[in-house]
């Protein structure tokens, strides 16, 4: 057993138990920090598939931004030590059965397809050929969504500041 | 123990979407939702770069998908949040049960 192996199984660890631990942890502010882990762990799955400007992406965005922004709006809504009211038992039976039975039905579909690898010869996924097929016009360009995407950006930040912007009193 | 390949990716990346989606099921709490959906999203993100690395070496359109998924997850939160902390000015609570009152 090579060390990238071992080094694949530890992540998948860590991924899953932290991703377990964020959605049943009755701290709030611990259900942050498993997610943090568990999007850590995501992180160095993609360097592990050498896939390095994903991992920067991943660890600058997720990391750095989505995730400092709960951990803020946790402090903002949640009074200290406050504990996340206990859910009924039924409920969490239900919901478990649920996401098991899709679990198994998703991983049946999966192992019983066979996936067909192509031939071609493979690209680096460097950031300059990311950048260059990225904002190309021609047959693989993706230019078209890449400014409906910044289009999108800008109207979820302005969305963002109509909505939490106090409503000043009328005057009247 | 074997050695890892398309397959051990893709258990990981189901395992953790139903992770996502239980917890998108038994928290009644908006912010942790949130993070429920988040995971969800992540999930779809190793599927991408798994099929990206391991079936079509030649593309690079799972790395565009993911980066725009990532995009497009980044202003979700945004909003999001904006939303929570509104509503939480006006209630002093972020349960689920009092958000259906946004509708009127």
């Amino acid at each position: 057993m090579s060390g990238s192996t071992i080094i694949f199984y530890l992540l998948a660890a860590l991924i899953l138990v932290s991703g377990a631990m964020s959605v049943t942890s009755r701290q709030i502010f611990r259900a942050a920090i498993y997610l943090l882990f568990s999007l850590i762990g995501i992180a160095g799955m993609f360097f592990w598939l050498q896939y390095e400007f994903i991992a920067a992406v991943q660890i600058v965005v997720y990391v750095g931004g989505i995730v400092v922004l709960i951990i803020f709006s946790i402090f903002l809504t949640q009074q200290a030590g406050e504990k996340l009211a206990k859910q009924k038992l039924g409920r969490q039976v239900f919901s478990a059965l649920a996401a098991f039975c899709g679990f198994a039905l998703t991983l049946l579909q999966v192992y019983q397809h066979d996936f067909i690898k192509t031939t071609a010869v493979a690209i680096e996924p460097t950031v300059s050929n990311i950048g260059n097929q990225m904002l190309g016009v021609n047959d693989n360009g993706y230019a078209l969504p890449f400014e409906v995407v910044s289009i999108l950006l800008l109207a979820a930040m302005i969305g963002c500041i109509v909505i939490a912007m106090k409503s000043k009193p009328e005057a009247a | 123990m074997m050695e890892p390949g398309l397959y051990h990716i893709l258990f990981i990346s189901t395992a953790l979407f139903f992770i996502g989606v239980y917890g998108f099921f038994t928290r009644r709490n908006l912010v942790t939702m949130l993070m429920s959906i988040e995971l969800v999203l992540n999930s779809v993100n190793l599927n991408f770069i798994a099929f990206n690395k391991y079936l079509w070496p030649n593309r690079l359109d799972g790395v565009f998908f993911t980066i725009f998924i990532i995009a497009i997850a980044a202003a979700e939160a945004a909003t999001a949040i904006a939303i929570i902390i509104n509503l939480y000015r006006s209630h002093r609570s972020i349960d689920v049960e009092n958000a259906e009152e946004m509708k009127y």
